[in-house]
C-alpha cells in the first residue's frame, strides 16, 4: 500500500451518445498492485479501461497517469500509450505478421530499437511465456490461449509500466483458460501493475490485491478479495456473487 | 467466316505488328493502372477521412467518373491535354487513370473499412500514430483483400485500353481494324485481336494470383 500512484482516477464520466456509461468513478492503482474490475457486461467496467489509455476519451473528470494529469489535447497520447500496455479480448494479433514480428514491430518502429536488440527481446519474452518455438509461426495457426500469450509478450515488448487486460480469457475455449491466467499471474509477481477486467472470480480471488465491483457505470464496491468475496458490505455486490457463485 | 488456316497463316504473317500494338497496349495499361493505383488509394483516404469537405470532393469525383462515358473521359484528356504538347499516349495513359483511379478508390476505401478496428486499436494501444497504424498495420491487410477485386480491374483497364484506338493510337485494336480494312478481311483480324487480348487477360490474371500466393503466406 505504500507505492506510488500509478493511476488515479477522479469524477470519471463518460457518455456514448445518450447513453452515461461512466458516472463520477473514482479509482487508485498503486505500484505493483493487481486490481480486477468485476461486474455485468454493460456496468462499464471495459470502457473504464479503455479511459485509462486514452482508446476512448473521457467526457470530463481526471485521469492521472504516474503522477501527471493527462488530457487528450495537451498531451501525446502516444508517448503516454508507450507506458501502458493492453490486452484485447479478441487478441487482436497483427494477422499479416508472424508471431516475433508481431512483437518486434513497435519497439522497432515506435521506440526506434534496432532489429538485433528487438529480436533478442522478443525471443526472451517468448520463452517468458512458453512460446519459444513459436516464433516463426502466424496467429492463424496459433490456439487462442497461444494468441493471447503472444498478446501479452507484444505489449510487454514496450517496457510499459502499466498493463491493463480487458476480459483476456472470455473468447477462449475453457481449457485454454488457464495457461493465460498462470502467465498474468507471473507477471503479477514480478511486480507489474495490473488493471484486469475479468469474469475469472478465481484469478481474482487468488491474484488481485484489490477487487472492484461496478454496477451501472459506477463504482459500487472496493476491497481486499477474502473480504470482498466472504464479506462484501453491499447489497448489489452480494447479489452479484450470488448470482455467479 | 474465314476459315480457320487462314486465320492461323495471316496470325503468323502479322505478328510483327501485332506485337507492336501489343507493346504499345501493354505500356498504356501499365502505366495507367499504376497511376491509378495512387489515384485510388487518395481518394480512398478523402472517403474514410471523416472530414465533410474530403469526402464531398471524392464523392463529386466518383460520381463524375461514373456518370460519364468512357470514351467521352479520354476525348475530353485527349483534346484538354494535346492542346498543352502533351503527347497522345500520356493523354490516354492519364484519361485511363482518371477513369480506374475512381473504381480503384472505391476498391481500397471497402477494404479499408473492412479490417477489423481491433487491428487499429492493437496499433494505437502500442503507441502507434494513427498514421503509424494505417500504414504498417491496417494497409498490408487492406491490399491483400483488394488483389482480387484490384485484378479484375486491371482487366478492365486492360480492355478498356483498346479505346485508344479512337484517337489515332496505334495499340492492339487499331492494328486489327486497320489492317482488317485494308485486306477487306476484318473479320479475321478481329479473331487474331481477340487471341491477343485473351492472352493478356491470361498474364494479368496469371501475375495477380501469383501476388495473391505470396501474400497468404500467414494463412
Amino acid at each position: 500500500m505504500d507505492g506510488r500512484d500509478m493511476i488515479e482516477v477522479k469524477k470519471l464520466n463518460k457518455s456514448f451518445g445518450d447513453l452515461h456509461v461512466l458516472k463520477d468513478v473514482d479509482i487508485n492503482v498503486k505500484e505493483s498492485d493487481v486490481v480486477c474490475l468485476i461486474g455485468a457486461s454493460g456496468s462499464g467496467k471495459s470502457t473504464l479501461l479503455r479511459c485509462l489509455n486514452f482508446l476512448e476519451i473521457k467526457d470530463n473528470g481526471q485521469i492521472i497517469i504516474e503522477g501527471e494529469e493527462i488530457n487528450a489535447d495537451s498531451h501525446d497520447l502516444n508517448k503516454v500509450r508507450q507506458k501502458i500496455g493492453m490486452v484485447f479480448q479478441h487478441f487482436n494479433l497483427f494477422p499479416h505478421k508472424n508471431v516475433i514480428e508481431n512483437i518486434m514491430e513497435a519497439p522497432v518502429h515506435v521506440k526506434g530499437v534496432s532489429k538485433e536488440q528487438a529480436i533478442k527481446e522478443a525471443k526472451e519474452l517468448l520463452a517468458k511465456v512458453g512460446l519459444a518455438d513459436k516464433e516463426k509461426v502466424y496467429p492463424s495457426k496459433l490456439s487462442g490461449g497461444q494468441k493471447q500469450r503472444v498478446a501479452i509478450a507484444r505489449a510487454l515488448a514496450m517496457k510499459p509500466d502499466i498493463m491493463l487486460f480487458d476480459e483476456p480469457t472470455s473468447a477462449l475455449d475453457p481449457e485454454l483458460v488457464g495457461e493465460v491466467l498462470t502467465t498474468m499471474k507471473e507477471l503479477a509477481e514480478e511486480g507489474m501493475t495490473m488493471v484486469v477486467v475479468t469474469h475469472e472470480m478465481g484469478f481474482a480471488r487468488e491474484v488481485a490485491d484489490w477487487v472492484v465491483y461496478m454496477h451501472g457505470g459506477r463504482i459500487v464496491e472496493v476491497g481486499r478479495p477474502e473480504e470482498f468475496f466472504e464479506n462484501p458490505t453491499e447489497e448489489r455486490t452480494r447479489e452479484f456473487l450470488s448470482n455467479i457463485f | 467466316m474465314p476459315s480457320l488456316t487462314h486465320v492461323i497463316d495471316v496470325f503468323f504473317a502479322t505478328y510483327d505488328v501485332f506485337l507492336k500494338g501489343m507493346m504499345l497496349t501493354l505500356q498504356v495499361t501499365a502505366i495507367s493502372i499504376l497511376i491509378a493505383i495512387f489515384i485510388g488509394l487518395f481518394f480512398a483516404f478523402l472517403k474514410i477521412s471523416g472530414v465533410k469537405v474530403l469526402q464531398w470532393i471524392a464523392d463529386a469525383y466518383i460520381y463524375l467518373v461514373r456518370g460519364t462515358p468512357l470514351i467521352v473521359q479520354i476525348f475530353i484528356f485527349y483534346f484538354g491535354m494535346t492542346s498543352f504538347n502533351i503527347s497522345a499516349f500520356w493523354s490516354v495513359a492519364l484519361g485511363l487513370a482518371f477513369h480506374n483511379g475512381a473504381y480503384i478508390a472505391e476498391i481500397f476505401r471497402g477494404t479499408i473499412q473492412s479490417i477489423d478496428k481491433g487491428q487499429m486499436e492493437a496499433g494505437r494501444s502500442l503507441g502507434m500514430s494513427r498514421s503509424l497504424s494505417m500504414r504498417r498495420i491496417i494497409l498490408p491487410q487492406a491490399f491483400r483483400r483488394a488483389l482480387p477485386p484490384l485484378g479484375n480491374q486491371f482487366i478492365i483497364g486492360l480492355k478498356d485500353s483498346s479505346l485508344a484506338a479512337f484517337i489515332g493510337m496505334y495499340e492492339l485494336f487499331n492494328v486489327a481494324t486497320t489492317m482488317g480494312s485494308n485486306d477487306f478481311d476484318n473479320m479475321t483480324y478481329l479473331l487474331i485481336v481477340a487471341v491477343y487480348y485473351l492472352f493478356l487477360v491470361y498474364l494479368i490474371s496469371i501475375v495477380v494470383r501469383l501476388l495473391e500466393k505470396k501474400l497468404s503466406v500467414s494463412d
